[in-house]
């Protein structure tokens, strides 16, 4: 029966039905309802691992045993993976291996918008690319049959509009497949590199073979329309084009976007009197087109970051301007704040009061950037918070060790902060690290990992102990606090960063939107005791306003965390049940 | 001839509900739908912003500027942000409710004054309710997305048992009553 499915949902629908056995990722927004979505078929092994790399291998061994395997991540995921990406196109696969990668134009939840072709062209495995969750839960199955007729693993490319959109898909039944027999294959599988030299050949041909294949696949399709204007287009910039110019212009969509036809294109651009390239970031179709000698538009007239969409496509090749009302003046933005009752605030608050520097990471504390706390100086990427400030008081020492200290999330710890905090016992700095252990994945919708003891269908599961972990790689110094305990807090991050060895602070409380987290009665403000002196403001809770110069509490949004009351030095905040 | 529908409001406020309602009782219609949403901040308190499209055929997935038939509004604010992406002579659907955003809090910006009122001078038109007090009377608060639903849909050329079958659809049974009623409610009051 016809329904509306999200992107990646109907991908999910796609490899299940295929027969995908295994499956191992870790979130990552926009492409984490890929597996949450698997997850829920009983005949697929699903699990999150720490980090993609490790996703990445699990699969290979999956697809090496003989099962058609899995993992899933967003676009600077697949910089984790890149190690295993580029020698498994060497080794090839047993049973099919799909990987999804989903990028993320236009930045809504993400630190860079690199784009991910690129890792598709420099590691030779084909690519393809859905515009829509009725081509994603078809080229799911496609990925499987590619991935075993050509011996590669093959990346299933989504991008937020995709990922994140519903429209109609028409889902079928489950077909098993056999498990392909495992048999030792050294010259194959062993990439030592008299094997290597022997298999990148084979890389080679399988890339004329996938280009010969480009020529005629059904995925890339030609429309033919108006002859004036030639559009190459793929993934969610083909809707736009749609949308925007329907027969207008003539049309060749392509659904494999590594390797590009070469003969198809040419021919295509024989027909038509102007050829535009539409894509999203970088200019690679455009630029295989001039490899080929075309002369093509693209980046002159379409930008090189953010989306595209059908106004802007109108707009630079039919020169029409949308019409609309605005308002004169400017409305104040409405930015992503850490929620009320996070358990972030009050160890944020610690910082900012002491003036730390403080080096973050990615995650729902990286709000903790954001003003009135501002108490951050730098995120990068995952885990660079502990190898970051290692480098940082090795540069200055004394003069930055008593204040700097690293933020890193439980999950962005497993992921990639225990290979920095092992340099920082072994190369010995003296630096101060601060695990924020909120017992859930957050920022991504709440996904268990390896310190939650739990698994992805919310079953017991073993548990990473952090403090025993820590005291292992030699910590000597390892402290626990809680963050709505302002004083516990601050008393604690004073003494750590004033010995001379490096320690561990673990700021310990669950997400207070989890749904096993009991929330106290609201807050109540006393507007007679209220001087209005704001303090209770510093801590940039969405709780708590000014109101004709009092505190006044949304109590549709306190949860009675209680650290506004520490702040309040007239009493002015009391809680329920005092 | 494709419809948009934009539902905005602030992260945690309910549009989810509101768009899945419209996608199902759409797709029963007969009509291609698209429903577009940004999640990953959505529980973060911040803007957010659903896409609803229908029509014989359906292509791009986002509501780009002028093109919006209806927006739909939990909150003052937003109906103001995403007014440019409103077609000139559109109706905004908007719950009264005004929630503060971080830069108002802090005292770094104010919350504009008489929203409303500008909005009305806009060449659009405006259906604004306190959408709150009518979700209490009904029931739950939490009946807010129900309330603008009913308004939205005496715009709409489609019977009201298939509204209604759509609730059922779509909510809880034990919250069916309380959700028709907030429906009704919404569909009939002043505006």
């Amino acid at each position: 029966m016809q329904q509306l499915m999200l992107g990646n949902k109907a991908l999910a629908r796609g490899l299940y039905e295929a027969g995908c056995s295994v499956v191992s990722s870790y979130p990552g927004t926009p492409s984490t309802e890929v597996t949450e979505e698997i997850a829920k078929f009983d005949e697929v092994y699903c699990e999150w691992a720490p980090n993609e790399k490790v996703g990445m291998e699990v699969a290979f061994g999956a697809s090496l045993a003989g099962k058609r395997s899995f993992c899933g991540m967003k676009h600077v995921g697949l910089n984790v993976a890149a190690d295993p990406l580029f020698t498994c196109s060497y080794t090839g696969v047993n049973a099919g291996m799909v990987i999804c990668v989903a990028d993320d134009a236009g930045m809504h939840s993400s630190q860079n918008e690199q784009d991910s072709r690129h890792y598709a062209i420099a590691a030779k495995v084909p690519m393809l690319e859905p515009s829509d969750s009725g081509e994603a839960y078809e080229f799911g199955k496609l990925a499987y049959e590619l991935s075993e007729e050509f011996d590669t693993p093959v990346i299933v490319k989504m991008c937020t509009r995709v990922a994140h959109s519903q429209s109609i898909v028409d889902p079928k039944e489950r077909v098993e497949v056999p498990t392909v027999k495992y048999e030792k294959n050294i010259q194959k599988y062993v990439m030592m590199p008299g094997n290597a030299i022997r298999r990148h050949p084979v890389v080679e041909e399988r890339t004329r073979k996938l280009t010969e294949y480009a020529e005629t696949c059904e995925i890339n399709r030609i429309e033919m329309g108006d002859t004036s204007l030639g559009i190459i287009t793929s993934s969610t910039c083909y809707q736009y084009v749609k949308e925007a110019l329907g027969d207008k212009a003539s049309i060749l969509k392509l659904g494999l976007i590594n390797p590009l036809p070469v003969q198809k294109i040419k021919d295509f651009a024989a027909k038509v009197d102007r050829l535009v390239v539409v894509e999203e970031l970088d200019p690679i179709i455009e630029n295989h087109c001039r490899e080929l000698g075309l002369e093509v538009s693209g980046k002159d007239i379409f930008p090189m970051m953010g989306e595209i969409s059908q106004n802007m496509v109108a707009e630079k090749l039919l020169g029409k301007k949308a019409e609309f009302e605005v308002l004169e003046e400017e409305l104040p933005v409405r930015p992503p704040v850490m929620c009320a009752g996070c358990p972030h605030r009050g160890l944020f608050y610690a910082l900012s009061k002491q003036k730390i520097t403080v080096l973050g990471d990615i995650g729902c504390y990286t709000l903790g950037a954001v003003a009135p706390l501002s108490a951050m100086d730098m995120t990068l990427c995952m885990g660079a918070s502990i190898s970051a400030i290692h480098g940082f008081n090795k540069a200055l020492g004394e003069e930055s060790e008593g204040k700097t200290v690293a933020v890193i999330g439980d999950s962005t710890f497993m992921h990639s902060g225990m290979t920095g905090l092992a340099n920082i016992a072994y190369n010995q700095s003296n630096s101060t690290v601060i695990i924020l252990d909120n017992s859930i994945t957050g920022m991504t919708g709440h996904q268990q990992n390896p310190t939650t003891g739990y698994n992805i269908k919310g079953d017991p599961a073993g548990k990473v102990d952090l403090e025993a972990l820590c005291k292992a790689m030699g910590f000597e110094r390892v402290r626990v606090v809680d963050p709505y305990n302002l004083k516990e807090c601050n008393d604690v991050i004073k003494e750590e960063l004033s010995v001379e060895e490096p320690s561990v602070i673990i700021s310990r409380r669950p997400c207070a939107l989890l749904k096993y987290v009991k929330h106290k009665a609201p807050i109540i403000a006393d507007p007679d005791k209220c001087k209005g002196c704001k303090s209770c403001m510093k801590l940039g809770c969405p709780a708590i306003s000014m109101k004709k110069g009092k505190a006044v509490i949304d109590n549709t949004l306190c949860v009675g965390c209680g650290v506004c009351q520490q702040m309040c030095a007239f009493d002015a905040l009391k809680g329920q049940e005092e | 001839m494709i419809k948009n529908i934009m539902i905005v409001g602030v992260g945690g406020q309910g549009s989810l509900l509101a768009s899945k309602l419209l996608g199902h009782l759409l797709l029963t219609e007969g009509y291609d739908v698209k429903v577009s949403e940004v999640h990953g901040m959505s529980q973060r308190g911040g803007s957010v912003v659903t896409y609803v499209r229908f029509g014989e055929k359906v292509y791009s997935p986002i509501i780009d500027k002028g093109e919006a038939d209806f927006i739909v509004s939990f909150e003052q604010l937003e109906a103001a942000r995403y007014l440019p992406c409103l077609k000139k002579g559109g109706r905004i659907v908007t719950n009264k409710q005004k929630i503060d955003p971080m830069p108002v809090i802090t005292g770094a910006a104010e919350y504009p004054e008489n929203l409303l009122e500008k909005l009305k001078d806009a060449d659009v038109h405006v259906d604004a309710m306190d959408c709150v007090s009518i979700a209490e009377e009904a029931g739950s608060v939490k009946a807010v997305n129900i309330v603008l639903l009913g308004r939205l849909s005496k715009y709409f050329d489609i019977p009201l048992e298939k509204w209604e079958k759509a609730i059922e659809a779509c909510v809880p049974s034990k919250f069916l009553e309380l959700n028709k009623k907030a429906f009704a409610m919404g569909r009939n009051c002043e505006a």
